[in-house]
């Protein structure tokens, strides 16, 4: 037991207990939040130095960076909540440029009088996936704000990693006669939150698809090194995704909608609400683009993890001056899978 | 998804188009208004005018019901929610459409006006039950579709003596719209043929089309809203004109009976009365199109609670919304698609709606205008 838990007359009362405005005041307060609530969860040998930063040694190679803002609403979702989610959000982000992440920091702003066990409750969902993922949080800050003036708790993160030599991917890379793969269904994350937050009284078995994908893209970028464009298709789903590539690689793409997965309930819900998939978010799901040479044995590694069992071909980058991103339906007819405009909203008629 | 992907499958769409490429007379022009934004959004979403011969055009009409909404209507709403401090409870769609000077309900919330987007108006009675202090006023707009349930949501109100619950009541009716649409038609018109109106059906049935075929001689087949539903009323359309026919018929025979739903017809009846005249974006003011609150019902009539006064606001003049409306401009015709209207910074109506031909064609076919030019 830390030597320091003496200064506390009192433990933190994680039953009944709330943030107050003093935890986040630099005092005594504040300094028994970190030690009985984060630093009992996250426990590593940083976080015990008790310093303002943490300091590591770095591996050889190009070091990446990326850093993500939570503010979900509902903070609980089936499937996960706000905690795992800024961890794999993060890491996804950080393995997207096909790089193995090492390090997490964290900052968090509670709201006045938000429970210290729902505190507790995310905290702890964010060390168990930092430790499943094997990536530890070793630096953090918190702050408080007035009751009003946030919605319970948001969390930033921020990751670093080491891509590996010979391996350059990034958004740009796409060319014409590449390859789309998508490791599995669409939407999950999204619905599952949608259901939720909309209290639509549906019993829709949708759990939120949350994970931490570096695992999985290790495994690709073994089998194809030469992977040009990886991006997890968040916010805005895989038709905004495939559009900031198009964009930012100066191409087109062609898609086919019936090699794209969605499974049925969230089919049916967004069908219910008038939502189309695409535009659904992921929290688990990523695009890869590569040489259609290469193709075959990338769809065949990404099925041999179980994050990618579901992993499909689901088009391929055309020479397109407009940018296009297009789809041949299920018809046989052609659509524009456009960017979102707004938010996704549900029609009337 | 039971029920529905046997509308989807894309081996029968083929079939019926396969027909239609045979049936058609090669020298003869088809051009088909499917009245429904719902059939705009299928038409474009599953690309069907890939699958049809270069002479069988489709025409987009005006039953996209945030289209119709004029703008004065939606800037009334506006300055309602702004003046009274009452909180406005609204499809999504509406949120974005321009009323006068382009602005909209969005940027009255960024102002800081209440706004709660709701799925369905049982919602808005919900949220009346849970905040008695303050005024819960419903943005009741849509065709007959979505009428009934508005009729049960005032009496539902009036029984548990809401007294902050109110409805600002925008509803309008197809055949007037269909009347209308007809009136400013040539006699060999633009129009050879209609696509009838899906869920509306559903409520008023197929009888109250009939003048478009004997005052008209127009045929028109009520279709479903799904992709297979569509083909196969271009495939009936196609008959009757090449059989000379004009007959009103009903694909949607799934849902759609003659004489409707009476059950909801009685609670329209019951809670709404005709106006006298109603304004509606591209049409113009017209004669019986629209339906406001019975004075039985007034207490819950926000135009009656707020006294909301008639608002007259004009359009952007670059906007085409109006001829797009009426079927006389393609959504590409019009100056400022896709330039300065996107469904980003929407100038018109027609531009914000899924159900909208203008967002319809900029979200799926910009590809095509892109190719031509």
């Amino acid at each position: 037991m830390s030597p320091r838990r003496e200064i506390f007359a009192r433990g933190l009362d994680l039953t009944h207990g709330c943030v107050e405005m003093s935890h986040g005041g630099g005092g005594r307060a504040m300094a028994q939040l970190i030690e009985e609530l984060f630093l009992a969860a996250f426990d590593n040998e940083w976080l015990r130095a008790r310093d303002d930063c943490a300091q590591f040694a770095v591996p050889a190679g190009r070091l990446v960076m990326a850093t993500d803002s939570h503010v979900v609403s509902p903070l609980f979702f089936p499937g996960g909540d706000i905690g795992c989610l800024s961890v794999h959000g993060t890491l996804n982000d950080v393995a997207m440029a096909g790089a193995r992440p090492l390090y997490l920091a964290s900052s968090f702003i509670l709201e006045e009088g938000f429970p210290l066990a729902d505190l507790q409750r995310i905290v702890e969902s964010m060390a168990q996936a930092a430790r499943r993922a094997g990536v530890p949080v070793v630096t953090g800050d918190t702050k408080v704000v007035e009751r009003g003036k946030g919605d319970g708790v948001f969390i930033t993160t921020t990751g670093v990693g080491v891509a590996p030599e010979g391996v350059t991917i990034s958004a740009s890379r796409a060319q014409p006669g590449d390859a789309i793969l998508l490791s599995g269904a669409l939407g999950e994350h999204g619905m599952a939150v949608l259901a939720q937050r909309e209290n639509l009284g549906f019993d829709a078995p949708i759990q939120s698809d949350t994970a931490a994908l570096h695992e999985l893209v290790a495994a690709m970028v073994a089998a194809v090194p030469g992977i040009h464009c990886l991006r997890d298709p968040t916010r805005g789903g895989l038709a905004s995704a495939l559009n900031e590539i198009a964009q930012q690689s100066g191409v087109g793409m062609r898609l086919r909608e019936s090699a794209i997965p969605v499974r049925e309930p969230v089919r049916a819900l967004c069908e219910f609400l008038g939502l189309d998939p695409l535009y659904v978010a992921n929290e688990g799901k990523l695009l890869a683009i590569c040489p259609a040479e290469a193709a075959e044995t990338l769809l065949a590694a990404m099925r041999d993890h179980p994050l990618g069992r579901e992993a499909a071909i689901i088009g391929e980058v055309v020479a397109d001056d407009h940018g296009f991103v297009e789809m041949e339906t299920v018809f046989g007819g052609r659509r524009l899978v456009d960017w979102l405009s707004g938010e996704q909203l549900p029609r009337i008629c | 998804m039971k029920y529905l992907d046997e509308f989807r499958d894309g081996e029968r769409a083929r079939g019926i188009a396969a027909r239609i490429r045979q049936e058609v007379e090669p020298n003869r022009r088809y051009a088909l208004m499917e009245f429904c934004g719902g059939h705009t959004h299928a038409i474009c979403r599953y690309g069907i005018e890939d699958l049809l011969p270069d002479n069988v055009r489709l025409i987009h009409g005006p039953g996209c019901p945030v289209c119709v909404l004029p703008s004065g209507r939606l800037q009334a709403a506006i300055d309602l929610v702004e003046r009274e401090r009452v909180i406005l409870c609204s499809y999504g769609d509406l949120l974005r459409v321009p009323g006068a000077q382009g602005d909209t309900l969005l940027k009255a919330r960024a102002r800081g006006a209440e706004l709660r987007m709701v799925y369905s108006i049982n919602d808005a009675l919900d949220l009346a039950r849970a905040q008695p202090d303050r005024q819960m006023v419903f943005f009741a707009i849509g065709f007959e579709t979505t009428t009934p349930p508005t009729a049960v949501a005032i009496r539902q109100a009036r029984r548990e003596g809401l007294g902050n619950f109110s409805v600002y009541c925008n509803h309008v009716l197809t055949p007037p719209a269909l009347r209308a649409l007809l009136a400013t038609q040539p006699a060999t018109g633009v129009v050879d043929g209609f696509i009838g109106p899906a869920h509306v059906s559903t409520i008023i049935g197929s009888q109250p089309y009939a003048f478009v075929a004997t005052d008209h001689h127009r045929p028109l087949v009520i279709a479903g809203f799904e992709p297979l539903d569509v083909l196969q009323a271009i495939s009936m359309l196609i008959r009757q004109i090449n059989a000379g026919r004009a007959e009103v018929e009903n694909e949607y025979t799934r849902a759609v009976s003659a004489e409707g739903n009476r059950k909801a017809q009685r609670l329209m009846a019951e809670v709404f009365a005709l106006r006298s005249t109603f304004e509606w974006r591209g049409l113009g003011w017209l004669p019986d199109s629209a339906l406001a609150i019975r004075p039985e019902f007034a207490e819950w009539d926000a135009e009656n609670r707020f006294a909301i006064p008639p608002i007259q606001a004009t359009d952007h003049k670059a906007c085409a919304c109006g001829e797009v409306l009426r079927g006389i401009k393609h959504p590409e015709d019009c100056k400022v698609f896709g330039t300065a209207c996107t469904p980003d910074h929407p100038l018109g109506s027609c531009m914000v709606s899924a159900e909208g031909a203008c967002a319809a064609y900029y979200h799926y076919g910009r590809f095509r205008q892109a190719a031509a030019s």
